[in-house]
């Protein structure tokens, strides 16, 4: 994702390599251009954007978005350049040459100033009944130019009809400014390819295959078209109407989990700084608009550890002793967006996929069995709410088969944007919130948990657990301070081995599946981790013509760019730095915690003791907290 | 569309991939030759050759939406387009439009009922010279007059 | 009835360059005996500029492209000419294929492209066949081939790809991004096809015309070629004439004519504007064709359109108008929206529904597209609108039509 230059994209919107000249001028590879008449060196080939941005001069941009490639098209950047005859994109332009650059000339702020005003005669709606008032690309540049009254007119009825066939994703086209970063993303980023330029001339939007629905076509509901969107064009379904609804009825029994990536961003949407989680401040907050209670998702997520970890085990397990068939590598199932994607793109290898259900779902199963018993209350009054960084997983707690609780097992997904939405309805400023704990009977959970939001986090939680079941030892003793760095960062694609040479006791748990270790003794266990969906399509592949991945025991598929952090239903907008910076939150609370690893999860191994009795993988727990899987294929009906 | 069609249609695009290659330098190559063949390139179709080229059946819907040339919906058995950039309309292409209007009885951009014909507005044919000027199917007329436009629809089986 | 015919075989032209004499092969044959340098030096000399409308200096094009290091190079000629009143490619490529493809030839030679690849016109779809029976026949005569005329190592081949009707695929990377298969929206510039084009190695694209030049410079040296012409607008133009005229067709003239001697030439009476350049060009009034067409004065890419004093030219303009909106890509916002907008503003004034201060303002907007658009399409679709508006305002704003002739 980060080498931009490997995307398989239109060839107008890569980056292209500019051949370094053989002027003598040249030599050392940097160049000297005067920007608004101050002399300024930077590397050959360097964009008058990206030579502006580094001498802090500000040009704005609407369809630049650093994730992305290039496309040139807003012409909102243009800037002079002296000696050519047209305004230049600077987005777009190389620098090669000494040129004298002007930004903010008399013809550029006009042309700057028509552009918007072109933009805004299409925009369709008003900004004070948007969704994205004061979060809005081009409400911004509005405001910066100045702009007061409709100088070319304003469009008086819409031209499309809005999509919200999705649970997901919801297409508003009249607020479409035809940026085409929803294209890239989807096309490039993403490669899943539902959205491109539909016609051409003033006809052109964006649109999907034979302007189908979007329910109807191959999305994988990532979302990540929303993040990049500048305006209100995409946003995700919302279900906050239904959730107030719910939680002014007397007679219905409101839960709601909070996932760690929405509380490691949440803090954006007050105006704060990436960077800091708001777990307990949440719990408050969540408990005074009316939530009757308020669980954390580690719980389950240290509970899929057990489920497939175990998994993971039993396969290994068939294969290596028993020599039966089995699907390796396993693949991880909490990313909803990339089970969707894997159904369509490859559907042979949905037996790789572990059958574990992701985190929200198994809470949903169990709130409305274990809970509901424990607590006595009848489950259909029960309503389940996940917040999630996710737009996907409204499509995931919608999927039929997941009623394994005998109701739907949870009710509504809920995006980061859209919880933040509802506490400022209610009034509460989260940041000034004083702390709280989790409700009871799931508690506070574990720092492996916790870092299923960032990229790695699934491995390295499940990994924490391996080692120290498999071979007695303290994780710590193996990675210092158990943070298992080789699974962690944010390159596309990670890859990690590790050799198992001494065993220990089989821990009581899961005794009766296996009898001993001995036969895990001298195996390397090789693990991948991969995030975005282009990536994941990388690694799948390379499966495919058995490279090296294809001899992977363990791999973690995320759909989005930097995992959950970086998930569909996360703050606006979105940058590598941002989600560097919220999965620093993530790793510095995870640091933070007394415990650091599922198994050590109180609560966990108590639902073992009481409720799940057979075990993980018992009976039981593969009725509530495993699932199968649909081959969908890529063929549109 | 039946299965049988599904195959033979399967058949004859990977047939023109064999022709020009799979890179998707051939998109347009292989477009051509199916709308040719069949007037229109059809979902099914579409998807035929994302699958064979490797790419996204969206990215072949939206290049064939590009194009005016290439249509995605089925039209009638025969294509009339009427050159309607200046020179021929300073020559008289409203009154041969308005002659085929009521002959077909249907309007521009429509179908007849018996789906014999589309017609349709192109923009500068390139005849300039000749105006007005129209074409049917591949072959062009030129120098039209209302009474020869209708002649010649009248010829067209 | 059936209008185009596909005879190369019967001249019945006849003009001082591209219509002078030649036999299919024979500057194939000559090169064989130059090198590089000397083709490249010929052209030079020649000041040959592009005919396609923007008037690049083919020798420093071709000389860029050649030396572009690449294992692949290719050739394109651009026969996908859609300008409205533009139809000069249609006869040469009906009539005078062998300069065509003998010029590609040339350039595949002097570049070091083993491919040629002829981008035809949907429009002129009738001309596939013949010109596809036409390469075979070169094929067999070993002027396309491996070794061409025996010449070790002298290998080219052309083919060609139909367009599906879009104006803008004539931009020259649009061309190339349909040639890739991808929607014909032009890129980024810089870098330039000449380092980064079809399929990302160098790419030469030409007029046809250009290439027709090329052949015969070849033959006849770039100085004979030179003596046409003027000063900075050498050699001849082939003028694509239609509108209010008794003969409309193609006409080769020397650069420089003026419009008074062509309108004379084709009898055309009682004149009262001319578009030059069809409808990206500019509109001009009786009390200029004493200007002349050349580089130095009125460029063009050949489009003559003749309008007498019964036009309407409120109606010509929104002709053109429609015809941008419908032909823009639409990737970039001043051409998707602005031209729009332009040509909302002529149904303003249509209807009598418009103030002098808004039709300014549009003007001024097309002032800003002729400098942002992404390509020439959106850089040059406002001249209409304003050469209009402005050589014809009396006509224009007082339109007999009823309505509130200006507020």
């Amino acid at each position: 994702m980060e080498d931009k230059t490997t995307m398989r994209a239109p060839v107008s919107q890569k980056p292209h390599i500019i051949p370094k000249p053989e002027h003598p001028e040249y030599i050392g590879g940097s160049i000297t251009v005067e920007i608004n008449e101050k002399k300024i060196t930077v590397p050959f080939g360097t964009t008058i954007l990206e030579a502006c941005r580094q001498n802090q001069i500000h040009i704005p941009t609407l369809c630049y978005h650093e994730d992305l490639c290039i496309a040139g098209v807003c012409r909102v950047c243009v800037v002079e350049v002296e000696g050519m005859r047209t305004l230049q994109a600077s987005c777009a332009f190389p620098i090669t040459a000494p040129i004298k650059i002007k930004t903010a000339s008399p013809a550029v702020r006009k042309a700057r100033k028509h552009i918007l005003d072109l933009i805004l005669s299409e925009h369709y709606g008003e900004c004070y009944s948007c969704f994205r008032n004061n979060n809005c690309e081009l409400q911004t540049l509005a405001k910066e130019y100045g702009v007061d009254h409709y100088n070319f007119g304003h469009i008086k009825s819409p031209r499309y009809e809005v999509d919200n066939s999705s649970y997901s994703v919801v297409r508003d086209m009249d607020k479409c400014v035809l940026c085409k970063r929803c294209v890239r993303t989807c096309i490039d980023l993403q490669e899943v390819g539902v959205l491109e330029a539909i016609n051409r001339g003033h006809e052109t939007h964006i649109g999907t295959f034979f302007d189908k629905p979007l329910a109807e076509v191959i999305c994988i509901n990532c979302g990540q078209c929303i993040n990049r969107c500048p305006t209100a064009a995409l946003r995700a379904n919302d279900p906050r109407d239904e959730i107030w609804a719910a939680i002014d009825d007397p007679t219905k029994h409101v839960v709601i989990q909070t996932a760690p990536s929405p509380r490691a961003a949440i803090g954006e949407e007050f105006g704060l700084e990436p960077g800091k989680s708001f777990t307990g401040e949440l719990n408050t907050a969540l408990r005074r608009i009316g939530f009757d209670k308020v669980f954390d998702t580690n719980f389950t997520a240290d509970l899929t550890i057990f489920e497939e970890g175990t998994e993971l085990i039993l396969r290994l397990y068939k294969a290596l002793v028993k020599k039966e068939p089995v699907a390796l590598p396993q693949f991880t199932s909490c990313s909803p967006g990339w089970v969707k994607y894997l159904e369509h793109f490859y559907p042979d290898y949905i037996d790789n996929l572990s059958t574990a259900k992701s985190p929200q779902q198994m809470f949903g199963a169990l709130i409305k069995t274990y809970y509901a018993k424990k607590m006595n209350i009848d489950p259909a009054n029960i309503v389940s709410v996940a917040v999630m960084p996710c737009s996907a997983k409204k499509f995931e707690c919608n999927r039929p088969e997941m009623n394994s609780s005998g109701y739907k097992d949870v009710d509504y997904g809920l995006t980061t944007r859209e919880l933040a939405q509802m506490l400022k309805e209610s009034g509460i400023y989260l940041p000034e919130m004083p702390k709280s704990d989790f409700d009871d009977p799931f508690g506070d959970a574990s720092g492996a948990g916790l870092i299923f939001g960032a990229t790695g986090g699934v491995m390295e939680a499940a990994l924490r657990t391996i080692i120290e079941f498999v071979t007695g030892k303290k994780v710590e003793d193996v990675f210092a301070n158990a943070e298992i760095i080789p699974v962690r960062g944010f390159e596309g694609i990670r890859y990690a081995e590790l050799p198992i040479t001494e065993v220990g006791e089989v821990p009581e748990l899961i005794k009766h599946l296996v009898p001993d270790w001995n036969w895990l003794k001298g195996v390397t266990l090789k693990v991948a981790v991969a995030h975005g969906t282009a990536n994941a399509k990388k690694v799948m592949e390379d499966i495919k013509a058995g490279g090296r991945f294809s001899q992977c025991h363990f791999i973690e598929f995320m759909a989005c760019p930097g995992g959950c952090i970086g998930g569909g239903g996360q703050p606006i907008p979105t940058s590598p730095e941002i989600r560097k910076m919220r999965a620093k939150a993530i790793y510095d609370e995870d640091n933070s915690l007394p415990i650091r690893k599922s198994h050590e999860n109180r609560h966990v191994t108590d639902i073992y003791k009481e409720f799940l009795t057979d075990g993980p993988c018992g009976h039981l727990s593969h009725k509530l907290l495993h699932t199968h899987y649909v081959k969908r294929g890529k063929y549109i009906a | 569309m039946l299965a049988v069609e599904k195959n033979a249609l399967s058949e004859e695009i990977e047939s023109y991939v064999n022709k020009y290659g799979n890179d998707r330098s051939s998109l347009l190559m292989i477009l051509h030759e199916i709308q040719k063949k069949h007037r229109h390139i059809s979902e099914f179709a579409q998807q035929e050759v994302a699958r064979l080229l490797n790419i996204h059946p969206v990215e072949v819907y939206s290049v064939i939406s590009f194009f005016a040339f290439l249509n995605s919906n089925p039209k009638g058995r025969n294509l009339v387009r009427i050159c309607q950039t200046i020179s021929c309309d300073m020559k008289g292409k409203k009154q041969v439009v308005e002659a085929i209007e009521r002959e077909l009885g249907i309007k521009i951009g429509g179908t007849t009922k018996d789906n014999k014909f589309t017609v349709e507005y192109a923009n500068c044919l390139g005849l300039c010279d000749m105006g007005p000027a129209m074409a049917i199917n591949d072959r062009v007329y030129t120098n039209l007059t209302p009474e020869k436009a209708v002649e010649l629809l009248a010829k067209v089986k | 009835m059936e209008a185009i015919i596909f005879n190369p075989k019967e001249k019945r032209r006849s003009g001082p360059v591209i219509f002078s004499e030649y036999k299919r092969g024979d500057a194939i044959r000559k090169i064989l005996t130059m090198s590089r340098e000397d083709i490249l030096f010929e052209l030079k000399d020649s000041k040959l500029k592009g005919r396609g409308g923007a008037g690049f200096p083919t020798s420093t094009k071709w000389m860029l492209t050649a030396a572009a290091k690449s294992d692949k190079k290719f050739i394109v000629c651009n026969a996908d000419e859609g300008e409205p009143g533009t139809f000069k490619d249609r006869v040469l490529l009906s009539e005078y294929p062998e300069l065509v493809f003998d010029g590609m030839v040339i350039g595949g030679y002097t570049i070091g492209a083993q491919q040629g690849i002829l981008y035809l016109r949907g429009e002129y779809e009738y001309l596939l066949k013949p010109l596809e029976d036409y390469l075979e026949e070169m094929r067999k005569d070993n002027l396309l081939g491996n070794n061409i005329l025996g010449k070790e190592g002298f290998n080219f081949d052309i083919y060609i790809v139909l367009g599906s009707g879009a104006y803008v695929c004539g931009e020259e990377t649009a061309l190339i991004e349909s040639l890739e298969g991808h929607r014909g929206e032009p890129r980024n510039r810089p870098p330039y096809p000449i380092n980064t084009g079809y399929l990302g190695k160098p790419t030469c694209v030409n007029n046809v015309e250009t290439l027709c030049a090329v052949t015969h410079i070849v033959m006849k040296g770039g100085s004979w070629f030179a003596k046409f012409g003027t000063d900075k607008s050498t050699g001849s133009k082939l003028f694509s004439v239609s509108g209010d005229c008794e003969k409309p067709g193609v006409y080769e003239l020397p650069w420089g004519t003026k419009v008074s001697e062509l309108l004379e030439l084709v009898g055309a009476k009682n004149t009262k504007a001319v578009q030059i350049g069809g409808a990206s060009g500019i509109c001009i009034p009786k009390s200029q064709f004493d200007r002349t067409i050349a580089y130095e004065d009125i460029p063009t890419g050949g489009s003559i359109i003749i309008f007498n004093e019964s036009r309407d030219m409120l109606h010509v303009l929104k002709n053109f108008m429609e015809f941008f909106v419908e032909e823009s890509c639409g990737q970039c916002t001043p051409c998707r929206i602005g031209n729009y907008k332009l040509l909302e503003g002529v149904e303003m004034i249509e209807r009598g529904e418009y103030t002098f201060s808004y039709i300014n303002k549009l003007k001024d907007l097309g002032r800003t597209m002729q400098v942002t658009s992404k390509c020439g399409l959106g850089q040059s679709s406002p001249n209409p609108f304003i050469s209009i508006l402005e050589n014809f305002r009396d006509e224009i704003f007082n339109r007999p039509n009823g309505g509130r002739n200006g507020r």
